[in-house]
């Protein structure tokens, strides 16, 4: 995988041997020269053909400019004894003296291992070679092609130790990240996203499925993915569990101006469905189990009610981008616009994105600016969700259409001729007849202030202003006279949100090269505001006031930090991090926490410099210390009064008051601290054209944020989040790049990578308890309140808590039978044990990429194996009861109740718990260049054709292994999606 | 040159740098927009009575959103976490009285007598005592003389919200000796924090919630002076006798005089019997001049998931229409065993108006406790007034009806059962005279009375006219009819038949939550 960064960013790094001053003047700028003699043209070329976009500059001015599509370049006023600078990503850059030559031809050597790749850090930009920490590129070359709606999507399956399980199937739906698993338990798990130098905030935004949603995956150029402390602990306070760099594509100095326009239209379907009984199995299920009224229940039709309420769904991504440069000033400017719906009818999303990028340089190009402005608007039909269950459970035997309450088939209350209140709703009923609606708008700004002082190269100040605001308006409205809300009148339901972020950043950087000693050392400030509010009124039809609640938010951060970069001889590299972060969300005596990390690395290639074999090997060792301060509260250290809402007053005479409710608070609470500890191996070998990496990792979390049970009478409320248990993250993480062909007419590149990951619960109490069962989590759909999964000391988080099944000589469960495993003589919850977990101890991912001429043929595939998933539709729809238990209501089985024979449910047995390994192939591309085909130079046009979601292995029974959670209730399904796409540049 | 250029820079981005640095330090102090701080909340005289009203309401609400969200203590469904949900369930379904259908969670071994300390709704019963005393500590130590007096605060009024404060507190520590023995002590001189409450005896507890009931009474409200819903001296008059008449199995030594004294100055204060039956139980309960001590709720205003809704809903199954009930559905759990059923010698209503069973499509039999069909269910508490009027919620959900927590008629029979066990201050003829008062009511007319009272025969009354009142647990343990072969009734020890229990499930398990939390622990015998 390689990354590709604009190359004006490279001119930010630093290399050996250069004076930092002329090398950023020199490759980065153009402003006037003074010498003019003549003009040279040429040609960059590569063994692929030629370089289109290669950098040329001039050494020792300002000028440049950069190739054209064919490889071709023009640079003038260059004198003989001036030297070209040559470069690209991806290529070894070359310096030729022009001469008396006025036609050059340049030919380009490929730098597979790319170790010349700037990549982007906390705060800067380091070449891959000089990396001490475990930091992985992503460039836009490499991300998952397709319909990809949101940009979390991009890089699924990439990235060893990042595990991205997209939340089900809706139109825009967000994912959940995993870097080397979660380091908390009840704090936020999701990692810092920093995007273009803005760090967002984690909290979601209301009317939107995911916050991330608002940024056009066609605008971003890089994701740079941070995982060992050493390369996060200059985040500090929020990265824990890793950070994520996306940087989004800008136009280049001196460039021509391009336009990209892009669309891409899709086809999603249902990829299977949950399996159910047929109307003719369910009829005899209830003539032979059911009462004479319940016979009387069944209709007369056979509806497949998951048919009825998925469709093909048809979406379209249009995109339009103007890149280069006006007067010498960087522009890019993109324009988006997304129509997708969802399998489940009547969901959709539609996005208007627009983003504008300008980099200007001033006074000589020492203060350089760039204004970054990306704003976007969403507008939201949400499904009613409900109707995925229900269409699962719903008997077989009625129509879809009915005489009255809309016009649906509903259950209706015998004695009073309303609709069930009990009953299930018609699930098509559900979707047609409730609008739910949002519009959305979130832009993030910020302006980048890079100065260096003119007196004193070394010495440059960067200063980041950043706003990201975002405002949510949403509707639900669900007619009256209708089953769904029917008691209540209908609903005309409104929310709002607004979100007000801001950021400032500054910091000092110096580089100085003495010999053969390099320092790179930054100090900087940033400061970090976080305001939100939220309106929220249900209301019927009638105008009747249910809820009405307002609700205004505030957090703030500031930190100091600094790093300091120390490299010898270009062989032995040091990183020392510090952060100080002050949160506004814990008491004066706790709010500072400082975050510390060190790394040492050493380049072993630079001992082999002449070998044939090796082209790149590297040790890095790390430590360090980062912090968590999410905790869903701005406020928990405070002993505050909550007021009531008018619907929990209490009624003292005739008066109902408002109450006020003291709140549960540990004044002490502080920072949840994680230890990272890194060893890594990156490797390259020349001939076969390997690279790769190889890194063990421990991170260990102490003062976990942990919701526990406070002794009783303490405190105001039973359970508190405090400081709190131990979690440790253990793992091995290995990435493995190869091209094995390599020739001008074809290439194949294919990278897969492999994680090992263990978690395990080292402490969960204040007080040490061996006969501590633990905390009891992951709610399930059946009864109230149950709960499937356990935090215990010893086992992996979410570890599934269950009785374990009697089986008979045939095989099949007995039902209601367990093993008594404490030997009691009876069966109570003592005799739950711990099974296996929904956490995966390997996951893999594999990308594959061949060109042969102006073909291309591209796919990634994902695997996880060791996870396990508790199958709630076996354990609530299969089982006698539930077609004949409802009151008044039929409700359909699945044919696993043909295997268990089981009466009634048996949540909590082991049998429910199946093996969730998988692998899907995530994603087939294939790709035509149409130059040829229509034989011009003047543009460049690809067709490309994706199938995504193509299809699973798995023994899982259920419809999806992939449940984040292990929980496996009804996801909105991952739909099979085709989609044919059009790319045109000139 | 160089070097003064540089110090210029250097200077002028310190002093911009340190300019924003002490602007942006004095914004980590941020503090709540909507929430009131500990700071504020009390200088302002107008919030105590708010305040007050969060301690009533915290026997009624999940928390300060209804019917759910925010809710007061968590790790359980919010709707499950109710006061008086977790009371009926503790008090009623280990009994004859209950049986409810549900496969929630651990909630089966209630009725089957299995309970183990890890039981959610066991835990959440203790939570919520504990949320009570630990808001009612937090409100005695804000209201003390010292404090009211440094805030420059004279309202006589917070004087006698003090005082209800205790009574609430000495209500929830009543239920936590009954239900959980020797449990762990804290009072308003333990500041909110991490420390570790120490147990204390039943004995020393005993003495402590008598002592509270006393010191009290000079504060209280008059009986029936009080506003509606707030506890007045005939509460704490109640709760003393409740304590009394149960002294011997709280501390092995009968206090019958005792009760009968308290017993007497609730009957000497005015109260009524209500003239019909059914209307204490309907959404207009709260004119009743029976009802000594209710806990509030409203369709509208005061909404939860337990409470009252779960009491109007969870019986409402099969053929009942729920109509009847003022709901719009039923959510079909609550039913009754066939042993119950039998305390009545007349089953249909027509004699004894109390014997309230639907019938229809019922088997009498609890063969199968997850079959709402099996066993009568009980038409006892609607949401309708005593003139049929539909309760104020458009949505059928959530009830107007209140709980009558502490009523006449319990502290009638209280009475004639201190008396046959042996209390002097009563009498037998007038013991007599207050039973066959419940008995006329529910016969409308004497054709029901009795003319002897015997201990067997006060269970049974307390039964016929108390059920689902939250009582039967405790009654059977004073009766020694809870545990052992001596009562059995359907489903009693996990059979269907009933079978005996061992004595140590007459106090539930401390929850092992706590035991893990509070190292000062001792778990009770047996568990």
């Amino acid at each position: 995988m390689k990354a590709k960064i604009t190359s004006w960013i490279e001119g930010l790094s630093q290399s050996k041997g250069k004076n930092l001053f002329f090398t950023f003047a020199l490759i980065t700028f153009s402003v006037f020269s003074v010498i003019a003699q003549q003009s040279v043209t040429g040609t960059v070329i590569s063994k692929e053909g030629p370089v289109a976009g290669a950098s040329v500059s001039v050494k020792g001015t300002n000028k440049g400019t950069s190739a054209d599509s064919n490889g071709q370049f023009t640079v003038s006023n260059v004198s003989s004894n001036s030297v070209l600078v040559i470069s690209s990503i991806g290529y070894v850059s070359k310096e030729v003296t022009v001469g008396n030559q006025m036609s050059l031809t340049i030919t380009l050597e490929n730098d597979s291992q790319s170790l010349n790749e700037v990549v982007v850090i906390g705060y800067g930009t380091q070449k891959k070679k000089d990396l001490t920490g475990s930091v992985v590129s992503i460039s836009s070359v490499d991300f998952q092609k397709g319909n990809i709606v949101t940009p979390d999507q991009l890089v699924a399956g990439k990235v060893a130790g990042v595990q991205i399980t997209s939340n089900g199937g809706a139109p825009g739906a967000g994912s959940t990240i995993r870097i080397r698993g979660g380091s908390s338990l009840n704090a936020n798990n999701d990692p810092l996203i920093v995007i273009d130098g803005v760090p967002l905030d984690n909290n979601g935004i209301s009317g939107a499925a995911n916050a991330l949603s608002f940024i056009n995956p066609n605008d971003i150029e890089s994701f740079n993915v941070l995982k060992d402390a050493s390369a996060t602990a200059i985040y500090g306070s929020r990265a824990s569990n890793g950070v994520i760099l996306i940087t989004t594509k800008r136009g280049k100095k001196g460039g021509e101006m391009k336009v990209s326009v892009s669309s891409v239209a899709s086809s999603a379907q249902a990829r299977a469905y949950v399996d159910v009984l047929s109307a003719a199995d369910f009829t005899s299920i209830i003539n032979s189990k059911g009462t004479a009224d319940q016979k009387a229940l069944l209709g007369k039709t056979s509806t497949d009610w998951q048919k009825e309420i998925y469709r093909n769904a048809i979406s379209i991504d249009n995109n339009v981008s103007i890149t280069g440069s006006i007067k010498n000033v960087p522009v890019r400017a993109s324009v988006g616009y997304l129509n997708q719906n969802g399998i489940l009818k009547t969901s959709n999303m539609d996005r208007i994105s627009t983003s504008i990028g300008l980099s200007p340089s001033f006074f000589n190009n020492s203060l350089q600016v760039d204004l970054n402005l990306k704003s976007s608007v969403i507008n939201n039909n949400f499904a009613n969700q409900g109707a995925i269950g229900t269409a699962v459970g719903f008997d077989p035997t009625q129509a879809v259409k009915g005489s009255d309450f809309g016009g649906y088939f509903e259950w209706l209350d015998p004695a009073t001729k309303k609709p069930n209140s009990l009953g299930p709703k018609n699930p098509v009923a559900l979707l047609e007849l409730q609008k739910d609606q949002s519009n959305v708008r979130r832009t993030i700004a910020n302006a980048v202030f890079n100065y260096k002082m003119p007196f004193l190269p070394e010495l440059r100040a960067n200063a980041n202003v950043a706003i990201d605001k975002s405002s949510s308006e949403g509707t639900i409205n669900i007619p009256t006279g209708i089953a769904n809300s029917y008691d209540r009148g209908g609903k005309a339901g409104t929310y709002s949100q607004t979100k007000d972020n801001k950021t400032f950043e500054f910091y000092l950087n110096y580089v100085k090269t003495i010999g053969m000693h390099k320092f790179d050392v930054m100090g900087g400030y940033s400061y970090q505001d976080f305001l939100r509010d939220n309106t929220d009124l249900d209301k019927n039809i009638a105008g009747t006031v249910f809820n009405n609640t307002y609700y205004k938010t505030q957090n703030t951060l500031v930190s100091f930090y600094g790093r300091a970069n120390y490299s010898l001889n270009d062989k032995y590299l040091l990183t020392f991090t510090l952060r100080n972060d002050g949160s506004s969300r814990f008491s004066p005596e706790n709010r500072w926490g400082v975050f510390p990390s060190a790394a040492a690395a050493w380049k072993i290639s630079e001992e082999f410099k002449d070998s044939e074999v090796i082209s790149d090997l590297k040790l890095r060792l790390g430590w360090g210390v980062t912090g968590q301060q999410d905790v869903f509260s701005d406020y928990p250290y405070l002993a505050r009064y909550t007021n009531s809402e008018p619907n929990a007053q209490y009624q003292l005479g005739n008066t109902f008051l408002n109450t006020l409710r003291p709140e549960g608070y540990d004044a002490n609470i502080k920072w949840e601290q994680t230890t990272t500890k890194n060893i890594g191996l990156d490797f390259g070998f020349k001939k076969v054209g390997i690279t790769g990496s190889i890194d063990v990792y421990q991170k260990e979390t102490k003062d976990l944020l942990s919701v526990i049970p406070v002794p009783a009478g303490s405190n105001l409320t039973n359970q508190i989040l405090t400081n709190v248990g131990n979690l440790e993250n253990k793992g091995v993480e290995v990435t493995l790049n190869f091209n094995p062909i390599h020739t001008a007419n074809v290439n194949w590149d294919f990278g897969v990578n492999a994680t090992f990951n263990q978690s395990n619960i080292t402490n969960l109490t204040k007080v040490q308890d061996p006969t501590y069962k633990g905390i009891l989590v992951g709610g399930i759909s059946g009864g109230v309140g149950n709960t499937i999964q356990i935090h215990s000391i010893g086992y992996s988080p979410y570890t599934f808590y269950v009785y374990q099944q009697v089986y008979d000589n045939g095989g099949k469960p007995v039902e209601g039978l367990y093993v008594d495993r404490n030997g009691d003589g009876k069966i109570s919850s003592d005799d739950r044990y711990r099974f296996e977990s929904p956490n995966s101890k390997y996951f893999f991912g594999a990308s594959s990429n061949l060109q042969i001429k102006d073909f291309s043929f591209g796919f990634v595939l994902r695997a996880n194996v060791g996870n396990y998933m508790y199958n709630n539709t076996n354990s609530n729809s299969a089982v006698y009861r539930a077609a004949t238990g409802g009151n008044n209501f039929l409700s359909n089985l699945v044919p696993n109740v043909k295997e268990t024979n089981f009466n009634n449910t048996q949540y909590f047995s082991d049998y429910y718990i199946q093996n969730a390994s998988f692998l899907r192939v995530d994603n087939i591309s294939f790709g035509y260049n149409l130059n040829r085909l229509l034989n011009t130079k003047k543009y460049n046009a690809q067709l490309s054709l994706n199938v995504q979601n193509a299809f699973i292995v798995t023994k899982y029974q259920g419809l999806d292994p992939e449940v984040g959670g292990g929980i496996d209730n009804n996801m909105y399904p991952r739909p099979r999606t085709i989609s044919l796409g059009l790319n045109v540049n000139f | 040159m160089k070097a003064k250029y540089i110090s210029i820079v250097k200077g002028l981005s310190l002093s911009i740098v340190l300019s924003i640095l002490s602007s942006c330090m004095g914004d980590l102090d941020r503090i709540p927009f909507i929430e009131v701080t500990s700071a504020t909340v009390f200088k302002d005289p107008a919030n105590y009575k708010p305040l007050l009203a969060k301690l009533y309401a915290g026997l009624a609400v999940s928390g300060q959103q209804g019917p759910a969200g925010k809710p007061d203590i968590s790790g359980i469904d919010e709707g499950f976490s109710t006061y008086l949900r977790q009371y009926f369930k503790a008090q009623e379904l280990p009994t004859d009285e209950a049986v409810i259908g549900w496969n929630d969670g651990s909630l089966p071994s209630y009725h089957t007598m299995t309970w183990t300390s890890g039981n959610e709704f066991i835990t959440a019963m203790y939570n919520r005592i504990y949320y009570q005393i630990g808001i009612c500590n937090e409100y005695i130590r804000e209201t003390s003389d010292e404090k009211l007096a440094s805030r420059g605060i004279k309202s006589p009024e917070i004087k006698m919200y003090r005082a209800e404060a205790r009574f609430l507190r000495a209500l929830s520590y009543y239920h936590a000796l009954d239900m959980f023995g020797s449990v762990p002590f804290v009072t308003e001189k333990d500041a909110v924090g991490s420390f570790l409450p120490k147990q204390i005896s039943k004995a020393d507890l005993f003495t402590y919630i008598e002592s509270e009931l006393k010191a009290i009474e000079v504060d209280m409200a008059e009986p029936r002076k009080n506003e509606y819903a707030r506890a007045d001296k005939a509460a704490a008059w109640t709760l003393l006798t409740k304590l009394y008449l149960n002294a011997e199995v709280y501390i092995g030594a009968g206090k019958y005089t005792e009760a009968i004294t308290s017993a007497k100055k609730v009957i000497g204060a005015g109260y009524v019997l209500e003239a019909k039956y059914q209307n204490l139980f309907l959404a207009d309960n709260n004119k009743s001049a029976e009802i000594i001590f209710p806990i509030a709720f409203d369709g509208t205003k005061t909404k939860t998931w337990g409470g009252m809704t779960f009491m109007v809903h969870a019986p409402v199954g099969g053929k009942m229409n729920p109509a009847d009930f003022g709901i719009g559905g039923g959510w079909g759990g609550l039913r009754t065993t066939q042993q119950f059923v039998d305390h009545f010698d007349d089953k249909t209503g027509k004699t004894d108006s109390r014997a309230m069973f639907f019938t229809d499509g019922q088997n009498k039999e609890v063969a199968d406790i997850s079959s709402f069909a099996d066993g009568y269910a009980i038409t006892k508490y609607k949401n309708v007034t005593s003139t049929g009027v539909k309760g104020s919620d458009p949505e059928g959900n959530f009830p107007d009806t209140d709980f009558p927590m502490f009523r006449l008629a319990d502290v009638y029979l209280m009475y004639a059962e201190a008396v046959l066990r042996g209390g002097s201050g009563g009498d037998l003829t007038t013991a007599l005279q207050y039973v066959n008062a419940l008995r006329a009511r529910a016969y409308n007319g004497a054709q029901g009375n009795v003319s002897l009272l015997n201990l067997d025969l006060i269970i049974r009354e307390r039964g016929r006219e108390l059920y689902w009142e939250c009582h039967r647990r405790t009654d059977l343990i004073r009766f020694k009819m809870f545990t052992g072969a001596s009562y059995v009734w359907a489903w009693k020890g996990g059979t269907k038949a009933g079978a005996g229990v061992s004595d140590n499930m007459k106090l539930f398990p401390i929850p092992s939550s706590d035991i893990v939390a509070n190292p000062n622990l001792v778990q009770n015998t047996g568990y």
